[in-house]
């Protein structure tokens, strides 16, 4: 079996599931679908906080500069810890300076420009991927006892 | 036309059964005080039943067949129940390897006259129960580091007590090496302690902290910060000198945050802070 | 539309989120409460966060914005009973809230407010003992 590695750790997907962000609606949906999962995996309370306080803010980059998206939910598996891992996907604009956009105090839009550093300090791990005029995929990565 | 060992193994079952199991019993390393005799029984036969039961000529030598995962799920579940009941690794491999001895005594009773084909299948069988016995190992193993991470776990759960010193003011004593693991659980004791409690001082005592650099420092920052955030002050105390040194030289700032050299001073800071007043008692006049 | 209920108790106002915020919910609070800032000439805000369960940049952007613009006015806020986990992820995320009064619960940072206006009355009224920290 080949499988393209995304991610630094090799893991086994166990569940995914996909929500459609498209109103401010869909934002309260997705939290929620979120802290269900990390609860079924008994991920922390803290933990939970920072996972889906991380969910929160791309969920936001993705409303704001993506024009809504999608984001795949998906419980896995290094074997010996289970973690969740969020996927999302918007067909926006993209981000031409990755690098610029990773760095404190960076914003394009009227934010505290926190939002891509400080999630990533919030996970485990963290991707992503933006081509401009295509759009951008952020994936993020947290254990439940990470 | 090759020989059917596949075949000949299931017909033989039972035999190999009763050779291995003599072959475990009569070992000196058999741990009665961890495993009951028919308990062994069992397990040998669950195994024997699926080792059996999955041969064919084509998955002998091929261990990445499906039809093995049965065989290694049973191997796995019994090499970690082992490492968990405090096995050794030679007792854990030697149950594999007997099982080795019995198959190829089976295959030299059946196989007398042909002594190229016994040759043969005997290094098929010393193949397969090699890889079964690499695969025992790395469970073995697995099992091992999980009740160590465990134990570790635990350590750091013990490690970090959060002292009422009175009514409104905690301490946490930390004792060894600070790191993020570490830091996180004292942090979340802390907050959560501070909410039970409803103390609005918390004195952080790092006396028993073997050094701090700057992970250390910025951990330290965090904790403070993140009590601010809940509405209550964090005292850190018991700097050595040594570590004022280093602190300094790393160019870290702690000016934001209120350090005292002993957990006494931090104790007077907090009593100062909350308008408390110790003082001896006058004496009484007896005279 | 959904609003956050602002109560007025003396000199302050007391506003107890309930729900976790919505970007919308969040706007319409820091507008609704400045309105009543001048209107009722409040000289404190508390806003009790207990029941939060999450708080993200915007969120904490929205709490620094009500904290500055009631200053302005003339008033200080004290945001009372974060949750640990909340706390924690505000750090990492990198928001320390500066500038932002907080407290353990409703009734510190009710005694806290009635210091700051004591002490800027130049009242000498030393009752008050409780503590509070101003985040940094």
């Amino acid at each position: 079996m080949m499988m393209i590695k995304m991610q630094p750790t090799m893991t086994v997907s166990l569940s995914k599931d996909t929500v459609q962000i498209v109103k401010e609606q869909d934002v309260v949906f997705l939290k929620n679908r979120v802290k269900e999962v990390a609860v079924r995996i008994k991920m922390g309370l803290v933990n939970q906080t920072r996972l889906i306080t991380a969910a929160s803010e791309l969920v936001r980059n993705m409303m704001r500069y993506g024009n809504g998206g999608v984001c795949v939910i998906e419980v896995v598996s290094s074997g010996r810890v289970n973690g969740v891992r969020l996927t999302f996907i918007d067909k926006g604009p993209g981000i031409p300076d990755i690098a610029a956009a990773m760095r404190d105090g960076f914003s394009t839009g009227k934010s505290l420009g926190l939002g891509l550093p400080g999630t990533k300090r919030l996970v485990n791990e963290f991707d992503i991927k933006s081509k401009v005029g295509e759009g951008t995929t952020v994936t993020i990565l947290k254990w439940a006892n990470g | 036309m090759s020989f059917n060992t596949h075949k000949l193994l299931q017909k033989k079952k039972k035999n190999i059964l009763e050779l291995w199991m003599k072959n475990q019993l009569a070992d000196e390393g058999l741990r009665e005080d961890l495993i009951s005799n028919e308990e062994l029984r069992s397990q040998s036969e669950e195994l024997i039943n699926a080792l059996v039961g999955n041969l064919s000529s084509e998955n002998f030598t091929d261990l990445q067949s499906e039809e093995w995962s049965p065989v290694i799920e049973i191997l796995g579940g019994i090499a970690i129940t082992r490492a968990r009941q405090g096995f050794s690794p030679r007792e854990t491999g030697n149950f594999v390897f007997s099982l080795k001895e019995a198959l190829l005594d089976v295959l030299q009773q059946e196989i007398t006259d042909d002594a190229m084909t016994l040759f043969k299948e005997s290094l098929k069988i010393n193949r397969l129960m090699d890889n079964l016995s690499v695969v025992t190992f790395e469970t073995f193993i697995k099992g091992r580091e999980e009740v160590i991470l465990r134990q570790t776990d635990e350590i750091t759960e013990i490690s970090t007590p959060v002292i009422r010193v009175w009514d409104g003011i905690l301490a946490l004593p930390i004792i060894g090496t600070l790191d993020s693991a570490r830091t996180q659980i004292v942090m979340e004791n802390l907050l959560q302690e501070i909410v039970e409690t409803g103390s609005s001082i918390a004195i952080l005592d790092i006396s028993g902290v073997p050094a701090v650099d700057s992970l250390v420092a910025q951990h330290l920052i965090k904790t403070v910060s993140a009590t601010r955030l809940m509405g209550a002050e964090c005292i850190i105390s018991g700097i050595r000198p040594e570590i004022a040194q280093t602190v300094v030289h790393l160019g870290i700032d702690l000016s934001n945050i209120i350090t005292k050299a002993t957990l006494a001073s931090a104790l007077a800071y907090a009593f100062k802070v909350m308008r408390l007043e110790v003082r001896k008692a006058a004496v009484v006049g007896k005279f | 539309m959904d609003k956050i209920p602002i109560l007025r108790m003396g000199a302050f106002l007391l506003v107890t989120i309930q729900v976790d915020l919505y970007d919308r919910l969040a706007l319409n609070l820091e507008a609704d409460l400045v309105q009543m800032v001048n209107k009722t000439n409040a000289k404190g805000v508390l806003i009790d966060i207990s029941a939060v369960s999450i708080v993200d940049s915007f969120m904490g952007r929205i709490i620094g914005n009500i904290a500055s613009m009631s200053r302005i006015l003339d008033a200080e806020t004290v945001v009372v009973g974060m949750q640990p986990a909340v706390a924690i992820t505000l750090i990492e995320l990198g928001l320390p809230l500066k500038g932002v009064h907080t407290a353990l619960d409703m009734e510190r940072g009710m005694n806290f407010l009635k210091t700051m206006i004591d002490v800027e009355a130049d009242d000498d009224d030393q009752d008050a003992a409780d503590y509070d920290s101003i985040a940094e």
